[in-house]
């Protein structure tokens, strides 16, 4: 038994992968949020009147909320006066093209491995690339908008489709949602924005990698997607920051829409830094992300593989408001050493003949703490309404924890909800077995946690679902044996 | 093939292996009997390398090579299986898969190229057969919500597919109903090959009448008490472990004389 904690307590030897800086000149705003950031934000953006009265209106509302206390995570006070809320890298005011793009930029992507060169680039895969506050370049634009499909940053959209930001930000996630979505509303400086027309099929994987970089900011991006009626789309977000002692907030923002018959597919590979062995540093996760089936028939999937920040919060979800809509939640959520996760999801369903489907995994080692947090909700004229939830839990070692906190609401009588739950753990035993066939302890966790997690990998594009694989496994080295 | 010597073991500093002494040649079957508590499965689990088990004295040599400085999977690279008592079930992993990377583990510890699907597959047919088991066993995770029964057929299952030297089968023969027995037996009696040894350890006569050994020891106290041919195993069945007990009881009481 002694021995067995022994083994079990080594803790990740492999280092994050992602953890440099990069050194470029930046304009930043000085620390703290008020008023006067608000506007200089917003000036340098050279945003129209209504977005900055949009912003000042959430920063007053922001200042009568109370940050979330119900999450089963702890951490210290945050400072939100010790925060940069605009840090963006320098460059030359209008890019003409992505050739024209900062080097420096450019060699930090690749070594990212995001390649923004469009012909090295994989193929079917267009790209936005933010740093800090702002989106440094997207690629493919030109053959998007080809077949109408609008793929820029937020900024941009703001300045050139202002008719459809008007109508469609913060209809899904309101500025008031929630503290973060509040703080967020006031001070969002960039992300990426979507739209696919009536009956376009988005011949490519549209994708947004974040990046910070400065030191003391925060990341506050809104991305907005809005899908017509008959279209499809996937989408994919991934994300990382360098190490550093300090922890740094990241409080985003995502809208879906999905009018009839559409459907949008939301993945993400979240490694942002996780913080050192010991719990110093790393990133705060405090993201609201919400998709609505506004049309009948329509469709909203949401991936996840979650195995960077110190701390995540965040629960994608789907209000299912068009007949026959279906909602799903596929994650995948790992934390090792002292990482903190209460993730999940909200089925909200509405309309009727509504059905959602939620696969959650939580794999947690080392002292970490990885809580499932989920909502299914039938309102009294959601008539045969369907909701099956599943969530497991894999624990490796015993000095982590899980906990599944599933909330049932069902007002209408025929409505269906199914829960299953089951918590497992590599011990020492299952791990001799492997070593006892030949599999070594790395392999052999490597086996389990893939084989744990399967269900939810298939769900990815396939371009991703190696990489995703692979992240969790080296998320996991050393955590054993 | 297997030559262990004087080997001496503690788990959390308790003594349970007193100087053990064995020899197994290609070919051999050999059987170790012994009362609950007398250290057969320590044996096994020491011999297979499981951390915890510390051996204090002796040592062992497998193939020309050093057994007891190998971990645990490059004894069974080498060729050496273990057939648990409690075989452990592993949520997640289908008992193909599991198999699959077993054998290409072991092979490119060989600097073999990894069996293609193909040749896998053929593999596991002709496996199948011989342990009668379950296509639809093998897709499930391993050994989750098997029965005792199909836990040790199993077992049985990944040594026909791992093909070991030496083979060590720990009670496989505990909790099966007669049937299952019989099966057991005629899949491991399938496997007997003048290049691979067999370590039976068991409680009872039942398996040996299906599988008859070699050799027979009697493990008595973390001690060989006692060693002969197949007919041992008999008269311990007839006398029952008692009579090993009043045997050694006279013997230490003439010592002490
Ligand atoms: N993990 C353990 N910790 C402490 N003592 C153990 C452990 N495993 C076995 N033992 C002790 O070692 C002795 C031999 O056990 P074992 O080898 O399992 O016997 P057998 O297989 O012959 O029934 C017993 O006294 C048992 O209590
Ligand atoms: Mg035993």
């Amino acid at each position: 038994m002694k021995e067995e904690l022994n083994t079990l307590e080594q803790t990740v030897s492999s280092d994050y992968k992602y953890g440099f800086v990069t050194d470029i000149d930046t304009d930043i705003v000085p620390k703290g949020i008020n008023e006067t950031v608000i506007r200089l934000i917003s000036a340098k953006k050279n945003e129209p009147g209504w977005m900055l009265d949009w912003r000042l209106k959430a920063y007053t509302q922001w200042q009568k909320m109370e940050e979330p206390k119900w999450p089963n995570v702890t951490y210290p006070p945050i400072n939100y006066q010790d925060i940069i809320y605009y840090a963006a890298p320098k460059q030359k005011e209008q890019l003409k093209g992505l050739d024209e793009l900062d080097p420096e930029l450019r060699r930090t992507f690749e070594k990212l491995g995001i390649s923004l060169d469009e012909q090295k680039r994989l193929s079917g895969v267009a790209v936005d690339v933010v740093m800090d506050s702002v989106s440094v370049a997207t690629s493919f634009k030109k053959q998007l908008s080809e077949i109408g499909v609008i793929f820029c940053s937020m900024s941009e959209a703001i300045q050139q489709h202002p008719d459809l930001v008007k109508k469609y930000m913060g209809s899904v996630v309101p500025m008031t949602d929630n503290y973060f979505a509040a703080l967020n509303a006031a001070v969002f400086t960039d992300g990426s924005f979507c739209y696919i027309p009536k009956g376009v099929r988005c011949p490519m994987e549209l994708s947004t990698y974040f990046r910070i970089n400065t030191e003391n900011s925060g990341q506050f991006e809104r991305t907005l997607i809005i899908a017509e009626d008959d279209s499809y789309v996937s989408y994919l977000e991934g994300c990382t920051a360098p190490m550093r002692d300090e922890n740094q907030l990241h409080a985003a923002v995502v809208e879906l829409v999905a009018l009839n018959k559409a459907e949008i597919k939301y993945s993400t590979v979240q490694n942002w830094y996780p913080g050192d062995k010991e719990g110093h540093g790393g990133i705060y996760n405090f993201v609201t992300k919400r998709g609505i089936c506004l049309g009948e028939r329509s469709k909203i999937s949401w991936t996840q593989v979650e195995t960077g920040s110190a701390i995540t919060w965040k629960y994608p979800s789907v209000i299912l408001k068009g007949d026959y809509s279906i909602g799903e939640f596929y994650s995948v959520a790992l934390t090792n050493n002292h990482q903190q996760a209460d993730t999940g999801t909200k089925m909200i369903h509405l309309g009727k003949n509504t059905k959602s489907r939620i696969v959650a995994k939580g794999i947690s080692a080392g002292y970490s703490n990885n809580s499932y947090r989920g909502l299914v909700r039938a309102s009294k004229w959601a008539t045969n309404a369907r909701n099956y939830s599943q969530c497991d839990s894999l624990l490796l070692g015993d000095k982590c924890g899980a906990n599944t906190f599933p909330y049932i609401e069902v007002k209408n009588t025929t409505a269906i909800v199914e829960h299953e739950a089951t918590t497992s753990k590599i011990g020492e035993d299952q791990l001799f077995y492997c070593r006892q066939r030949g599999i070594d302890t790395e392999t052999a966790v490597a086996l389990i946690v893939n084989g744990f997690a399967k269900e939810v990998m298939n769900q990815l594009p396939m371009e991703f679902a190696v990489e995703a694989q692979k992240l969790l496994a080296i998320s996991l080295e050393g955590s054993v044996g | 093939m297997l030559s262990i010597k004087n080997i001496h073991a503690t788990i959390e500093g308790k003594q349970i292996l007193n100087g053990i002494d064995l020899d197994i040649k290609p070919g051999e079957v050999h059987a170790i009997m012994g009362p609950n508590g007398s250290g057969k499965s320590t044996l096994a689990l020491v011999l297979a390398g499981r951390d915890g088990y510390e051996v204090t004295q002796g040592s062992a040599t497998f193939s020309g090579k050093n057994l007891l400085e190998m971990p645990p999977e490059d004894r069974a690279r080498e060729g050496l299986f273990l057939a648990f008592q409690y075989p452990v079930e592993i949520p997640g992993v289908s008992t193909t898969n599991f198999i699959k990377t077993a054998v290409n583990e072991k092979r490119k510890y060989r600097g073999e190229e990894p069996l293609d699907a193909v040749a896998f597959l053929k593999r596991l047919k002709e496996k199948m057969a011989l342990v009668n088991i379950d296509q639809s066993l093998l897709s499930r995770s391993v050994n989750e919500g098997f029965s005792g029964g199909e836990k040790k057929r199993n077992e049985i299952f990944q040594m026909a597919m791992l093909e070991p030297k030496l083979a060590i089968l720990d009670e496989t023969d505990s909790g099966l109903d007669i049937d299952a027995l019989r099966i057991v037996a005629k899949g491991v009696n399938q496997l007997r090959h003048k290049d691979r040894a067999i370590l039976i350890i068991t409680h009872y006569q039942r398996l040996l009448d299906y599988l008859t050994p070699d050799f027979v020891h009697v493990l008595y106290n973390g001690r060989i008490v006692r060693s002969g041919g197949k007919e041992l195993a008999l008269e311990l069945e007839e006398k029952g472990y008692d009579f090993i007990k009043d045997e050694l009881g006279l013997t230490a009481d003439l010592q002490a004389e």
